[in-house]
């Protein structure tokens, strides 16, 4: 059975299957990584740009590993540092990068819907790396084979994803991923970071985070993004802290060997406690770890993938 | 299912060929001094495993057994898409080791060569052998056996099938005309 997708432009559009699939390469490439040569043939000859109009670190490096673990050529260009400063449209930025035949794009932008802009008009695979507020792929992908990996599940787990859901992809990734495996999913965060009718995308919304940590299996913390809107939304940092940070205190209410999970960069003292961020149950590194060989898994795939119609 | 099938082993045929191929590897070793078996996924790993355990009755001792997925090593990704991954499982150094590689159908040698790959990206083995129940010609690389349960000579368009029961005991062996 062959991978059917060109492109990963976000979970919405993967099936069940398509989503384990690419968790069980993953799996299998976790290996590679721990090897002492760590490298493998796979993707010999096939080039790679990562395209960057925002901001990464953490997604970046992950992406660029990963390609040259697979033996890719990787290229980077930032926004910062390429011709969009000096005025070029989007659609004209990817053109004069196509026509250097690469294999895969991996992008990230500000714009929702970007990278399906760019799939439609170019003849490579595109990857999302996270588009405006709309979805990270990756990131959640990497999420679920963090917890299946914990776990040894997602079916019937009990999620609580708590912070900034207005701002995050993340939240809207793994929304649709966690149920299209089967786990509850619940949400918590202040009034106005709830974007309304998101309870439509499968979660139970709460206002007490207490509410939405008693019980669950897994607690993921969103990053209060303070660069995007810090002062608007929120009276104090302080507040935000003592009303919706993860603290050892409100962590009791959930399982006892409850995961937390953190996409970073992580702020901590606002967010989360730096005694849960570096407590036992935190597996935030083992989700930077995960990140490298789910995006193996992506490249790898759509690289074989064919033109699926719709 | 109206296809033509001949049976070339039956189950004690290739009990017998495993067993004839375990002394084989033990005289040509000299014994099993720094011999490992590496199996090729799927079905030369449950091989492997057999001789392992013949190995073990002979000689009393128990070699270490890995198995290998050549799938991140094959040439063929464009023509033929992203094929599920299997696990690569080599918990031992190759360093300085005898490796046999174990197969069960040895055809165009294009799956050894990805294996050798493999298998050099772990260490440097002294010496790689191969060991295979079946050699069925059409190489289309300079790569032989030097072990081989039964040699079948086939037509391109015939395809060879190794059985395995349930706990992965191999039972028979058949070619299939089309």
């Amino acid at each position: 059975m062959s991978f059917a997708q060109k492109h990963i432009l976000g979970i919405d559009h993967l099936s069940r299957e398509e989503i384990i699939q690419i968790l069980d390469t993953a799996d299998s490439f976790k290996e590679i990584n721990t090897r002492a040569i760590k490298k493998v043939p796979t993707l010999r000859g096939k080039t790679i740009v990562n395209l960057f109009f925002e901001a990464s670190t953490r997604t970046r490096t992950s992406f660029e590993i990963a390609g040259k673990r697979l033996s890719a050529d990787t290229i980077n260009i930032s926004a910062s540092s390429s011709s969009v400063v000096k005025g070029e449209t989007l659609e004209d930025t990817a053109r004069n990068i196509e026509a250097m035949h690469p294999d895969i794009i991996v992008m990230r932008h500000g714009a929702s819907g970007a990278p399906h802009y760019l799939a439609d008009r170019l003849d490579c695979s595109i990857i999302n790396a996270g588009d405006g507020a709309h979805e990270h792929p990756s990131q959640a992908l990497l999420d679920a084979f963090t917890i299946r990996e914990k776990l040894g599940r997602i079916e019937g787990l009990n999620v609580a994803i708590i912070g900034d859901l207005t701002h995050s992809r993340v939240v809207r990734s793994n929304l649709y991923l966690l149920n299209k495996l089967g786990a509850k999913v619940r949400l918590a965060g202040p009034g106005t970071m709830i974007p309304p009718g998101i309870e439509k995308l499968g979660a139970t919304v709460y206002h007490d985070i207490n509410q939405a940590i008693e019980g669950a299996d897994v607690v993921m913390m969103l990053r209060i993004q303070l660069e995007r809107q810090g002062k608007t939304l929120l009276p104090t940092l302080r507040e935000y802290s003592r009303f919706y940070g993860l603290n050892p205190n409100n962590l009791k209410l959930a399982q006892e060997n409850a995961l937390v999970m953190h996409p970073g960069p992580m702020n901590r003292g606002v967010e989360i406690s730096s005694s849960v961020a570096d407590g036992p149950q935190n597996v935030i590194l083992d989700q930077v770890e995960n990140g490298v060989a789910v995006r193996m898994a992506l490249l790898y795939l759509v690289s074989g993938g064919e033109e699926t119609e719709g | 299912m109206n296809k033509d099938v001949t049976v070339i082993l039956n189950k004690s045929g290739v009990q017998r060929a495993l067993t004839r191929i375990s002394h084989e590897i033990l005289e040509r070793n000299h014994g099993s001094d720094n011999l490992v078996l590496v199996g090729i996924r799927s079905g030369g790993d449950f091989l492997a495993a057999e001789l392992q355990q013949r190995i073990q009755q002979i000689e009393g001792v128990e070699i270490p057994l890995g198995a290998v997925d050549i799938t991140m090593y094959r040439d063929d990704l464009d023509s033929r898409g992203s094929l599920p991954l299997g696990k690569t499982d080599i918990p031992f150094p190759l360093d300085g080791q005898k490796v046999v590689l174990v197969d069960d159908v040895l055809y165009t040698g294009r799956t050894i060569r990805a294996a050798m790959d493999a298998l050099m990206d772990f260490g440097r083995p002294q010496a790689i052998q191969l060991a295979v129940l079946i050699d069925r010609g059409h190489r289309e690389l300079p790569i032989r056996a030097d072990f081989v349960g039964r040699n079948v000579p086939t037509a391109r368009e015939e395809n060879v099938q190794v059985e395995f029961e349930p706990e992965n005991v191999p039972s028979a062996v058949r070619l299939l005309k089309p």
